[in-house]
């Protein structure tokens, strides 16, 4: 990247093509100014038109999604979304990604992610209250692997455990899609008032334009330009373009924009992010319909010689600008230095819908905010066709002729219970504060993560959720599947889902075949969203997740990431997977057993083939599915609920006896749609079916009935190993398997 | 009972500590920020809390300990006002030389976050005596540098003395002699890695912290 010393550099094509721009995107600088850019103009365009800030490639479908319900505050557009939890309290929250630093530096990379998504959410008045995380690592034995898994995790955990904000669950998947290009997902959950929600819009001409937080450095400059194109082979080239972040500083801004927020000093506030001061001033403005104008001088500056262009485009962590009502500024500096953070009024806000910049006196920026925001580029991209992309992706069909009738069975689950998709994240979580706060009621391992919304009754669950590999073989299915199994998480602990957030993680979109996937899942969350009453209230898109340092310019699975977040009224109703006590009644709920083993774990793991369509997911059945366990876990009818998903029913009932310490008896034949086919029930992957546990299995046989829903009794609890047909598998034995995966490999035994 | 929590900057436990000194205690505590120089007269107990105090720059606890609020706190100890040190509270009194001892990085290298089983070696003091001697309980540790060293004269000394209050009673960070909570010399001076103010109430998975509490109340 040329470092320009003057901010009046001539603009050569090289230095248009450094900045990512297109000709045709040059072209349109040039009419939006009427003139040539300076460089830092230039600067400024290229951050607020890449693809992480203006979602150029994205607009038109994530305009798709429902955004709407009743319960929904403020949808998609502002810092975060924010849904109402009743008593005047609403939630607020987001999923944002860091995947391309935390490739270059895992430590920092993970670590300003979190920093970066907790901001979103207390610039809006929220407390941050969780935080989670979907993470999705290359193949185990890829030689930078372990360095990746180990950095990402701890950086996670540094910045978390040390602002305080429990990191209470997330989901782990490996590929070797993901080899040369890991995806760090984080979402952070706050609670607020809902009388006192701050939004970004700024107003009031002549008002004070206010930065607070640390200094400006040099760290970070272009990093939205670094997230918004494949990596080359140079990336560890990259790495000054890879932000650092204090948590330490981010408790204190949490601290004094919460104090200040008390007050009804604030107008409008907003976190630097990406693209630090530039996005922040442009949003701010363009929401607000305003112009505005900044001192460059007056920017606090950790160096000494940065210029406008280096100010504007740095990405130093904890920073946030406000918009102050006239005369507020001394009571709100008061509070930050209280906190020992830096406090600088450094511009006012204009009527000219400009963004004018000021150095010594002079202009060195005139901007108008039109073409920097809501007017920036918005691509039409082409996509294959569902047929087209179904012969690019050569997933060939799963011929039943091929599956063996008989295995066995405790091997095959041995096997999967050990695999690095199915094995205890214990090594991971045990290395994020999951309790700080003292209002974590279900901690990492369950179905959703559940807190204590502080001082009530109620509880927020929690749950991110997506299987890139049905998404892979069927955007739309899997984009479906992934909407589903968030619904399908929340329902399991007792909650009413309420709304979500994406992070949409895709490749190149310049690729008709990515395009296909970026579609094909959009449309398929959107009716499951729709059906499910589920709406978007938040969400990032993280495109270009390419690698060429891998050799061959392979693309990531689509990874549409799924935060979901829902409400139970009464924390002590949570419900939890783990056998409780013997002698209870084992009950699959819902769905069709068909048998699913197309992309089934067992095919892959067990063997060793990718091959068959993702299973479908009936929305009208899940609704209603779900409906019905909620009310039973109300009720308190059910005694522990695990929803069936990766590795089948065997597997979901090897996670409820582990939880439990304790084993089950399934001593009769098994009850199946097709009866014979013991491993196509065991392992098949068929969607919206829960296991649940009882004392009363005639009054939930006869519920079920009544609402119309499957129920089969599978056995029940007690005993120390899974007794399953002939077989008998100790817990001890699935236990050391399925604990053993993560230790060994990071203790390099693997 | 009075009691009141510091607050340095970077704490992050001291409203856990607060809600559960109020629940326990029925009455809330006062919260002291680090710049004060003094503090109420009439204290039965201070709290500090876990958290990063100062980020945990140059050493864990280290920075708090040379904070004003700090002098105010030495001076009340010796007066004979009980402190009770959690997690960053205990390396927060290590560092502030009311405790023998540091809390090193854990043997592991990773932070840890679990419940861990403990042994209460000593219950005739104020913070444990509504516990059992040698009684297993189950309290959540979280921390990166739990791992607690003294030299080995200390050590004997503290064993001596039934100063050692709490011992793992599994492996969690490679403490020396399983220490996780000792108590100065006079009795009323508490540090201790594991937080008890996370395990008050079933709600929380367990409650067999809240005993340190109620034990305070009863002295």
């Amino acid at each position: 990247m040329t470092n320009p010393a003057a901010s009046t550099s001539a603009i050569t094509p090289e230095i248009i093509a450094d900045h990512g721009l297109s000709e045709e995107e040059y072209a349109r600088v040039l009419r939006a100014l009427g003139r040539e850019p300076n460089l830092t103009e230039l600067g400024i365009f290229s951050v607020m038109w890449s693809e992480h800030c203006s979602y150029k490639s994205s607009r038109i479908h994530l305009a798709k999604l429902p955004t709407q319900a009743p319960h929904v505050i403020c949808g998609p557009g502002e810092n975060a979304g924010v849904i109402d939890i009743g008593d005047g309290q609403a939630a607020i929250f987001k999923m944002e990604s860091h995947n391309h630093p935390s490739y270059i530096e895992p430590y920092q990379g993970a670590a300003t992610g979190v920093g970066g998504i907790l901001r979103d959410v207390f610039t809006m008045g929220a407390r941050p209250v969780a935080n989670m995380n979907a993470l999705r690592f290359g193949s185990p034995d890829h030689p930078k692997m372990k360095h990746l898994i180990s950095g990402v995790v701890r950086g996670i955990g540094g910045y978390g455990n040390c602002v305080g904000v429990p990191t209470v669950g997330g989901e782990t998947n490996f590929d070797p899609a993901y080899d040369g290009n890991i995806l760090v997902n984080a979402m952070t959950v706050g609670v607020a008032d809902t009388d006192r929600i701050f939004y970004c819009a700024a107003a009031g001409i002549g008002n004070p334009v206010v930065y607070v937080g640390s200094k400006t450095g040099r760290d970070g400059i272009h990093g939205a330009t670094m997230a918004s194109a494949d990596f080359a082979e140079d990336a560890d080239a990259k790495r000054p373009t890879v932000q650092v972040g204090d948590p330490f500083t981010e408790k204190l801004l949490i601290e004094a924009c919460l104090e200040l927020m008390a007050s009804d000093a604030i107008v409008a506030i907003q976190d630097m992010g990406a693209a630090g001061l530039t996005s922040s001033s442009v949003e701010m403005a363009s929401k607000g319909g305003v112009g505005i104008e900044l001192n460059m001088n007056s920017v606090p500056q950790r160096e000494r010689g940065m210029t406008p262009y280096e100010m504007m485009l740095s990405e130093s962590q904890e920073r946030m600008l406000m918009v102050l009502k006239p005369g507020r500024e001394s009571e709100a500096e008061a509070i930050f230095l209280k906190w020992e953070l830096d406090f600088a009024v450094i511009g006012h806000i204009t009527d000219t819908e400009h963004l004018v910049l000021k150095w010594h006196g002079e202009t060195v920026a005139d901007i108008p905010l039109g073409p920097l925001g809501d007017d920036a580029p918005k691509y039409d991209r082409p996509a294959l066709s569902r047929d087209a992309y179904k012969a690019w992706a050569l997933v060939r069909p799963l011929d039943p002729a091929t599956i063996p009738e008989s295995t066995d069975i405790a091997a095959d689950l041995l096997k999967l219970m050990a695999s690095p998709d199915l094995a205890s994240r214990r090594w991971i979580w045990e290395q994020y504060d999951h309790m700080v706060g003292a209002d974590t009621v279900a901690p990492p391992g369950g179905d959703a993560a559940v807190v204590r919304v502080h001082g009530t009754e109620k509880a927020l669950a929690i749950t991110t959720d997506c299987t890139p590999r049905y998404c892979y073989a069927d955007p739309y299915e899997g984009g479906k599947q992934a909407v589903a199994e968030a619904y399908r998480n929340l329902c399991a602990v007792g909650a009413t889902p309420l709304a979500i957030t994406n992070c949409l993680n895709f490749g190149n979109p310049q690729r008709p075949e990515i395009m296909a996937q970026f579609v094909g899942c959009i449309e398929g969350m959107a009716d499951a969203c729709r059906a499910l009453d589920f709406p978007v209230v938040s969400g990032n898109v993280s495109l270009y997740n390419e690698s060429k340092a891998t050799g061959g310019g392979s693309a990531i699975l689509p990874t549409p990431a799924i935060g979901g977040v829902g409400l139970l009224k009464d924390w002590r109703k949570a419900a939890t997977c783990e056998f409780k006590a013997s002698g209870e009644a084992i009950i699959l709920i819902g769905g069709q057993d068909k048998g699913h083993l197309g992309q089934s774990l067992w095919l892959r793991e067990v063997m060793g083939r990718k091959d068959g369509s993702a299973p479908p997911v009936h929305l009208t059945d899940e609704r209603r599915t779900g409906k019905f366990i909620r009310n039973q876990a109300a009720q308190g009818s059910v005694t522990a609920v695990h929803d069936v998903s990766d590795g089948g029913v065997a597997v979901a009932l090897a996670e409820m006896a582990l939880a439990g310490d304790m084993g089950l008896y399934w001593p009769e034949s098994l009850r199946l749609d097709h009866p014979g086919e013991e491993l196509k029930f065991l392992f098949g992957e068929d969607q919206g079916r829960y296991l649940v546990t009882t004392v009363d299995a005639q009054s939930l046989l006869s519920d079920a009935e009544t609402a119309g829903l499957r129920a089969v009794v599978l056995g029940q609890t007690g005993g120390d190993a899974l007794h399953i047909g002939a077989h008998a598998i100790p817990l001890a034995t699935l236990r050391a398997a399925h604990e053993g995966f993560f230790p060994k490999l990071m203790d390099g035994e693997l | 009972m009075k009691s009141a929590v510091i607050v340095f900057p970077g704490s992050n436990c001291d409203r856990d500590l607060a809600v559960c000194l109020r629940d326990v205690t029925g009455t809330a505590p006062q919260m002291i920020w680090h710049r004060e120089t003094e503090l109420p007269h009439d204290l039965d107990l201070i709290g500090i809390p876990g958290g990063f105090s100062y980020g945990d720059y140059l050493r864990s606890g280290a920075c708090a300990a040379r904070s004003p609020v700090m002098q105010a706190v030495v001076k009340a100890a010796a007066r004979g006002v009980k402190v009770l040190g959690i997690c960053n509270g205990f390396q927060v009194l290590t560092e502030a030389g009311l405790l023998p001892g540091a809390l090193m990085r854990n043997a592991g290298i990773n932070f840890v976050c679990r419940p861990v089983k403990l042994r209460v070696e000593n219950n005739q003091n104020a913070f444990t005596a509504r516990y059992a001697a040698g009684e297993e309980v189950r309290i959540s540790v979280a921390h990166h540098d739990g791992n607690y060293s003294a030299d080995e004269a200390t050590l004997d000394r503290l064993e001596g003395e039934g100063r050692v209050v709490f011992r793992y009673a599994e492996a969690v960070n490679g403490s020396a002699r399983d220490i996780a909570g000792i108590i100065n010399n006079a009795g009323n001076v508490l540090g201790l890695m594991p937080h008890p103010e996370r395990a008050a109430h079933l709600g929380q998975g367990a409650d067999d912290g809240r005993r340190v509490f109620e034990s305070l109340l009863g002295a």
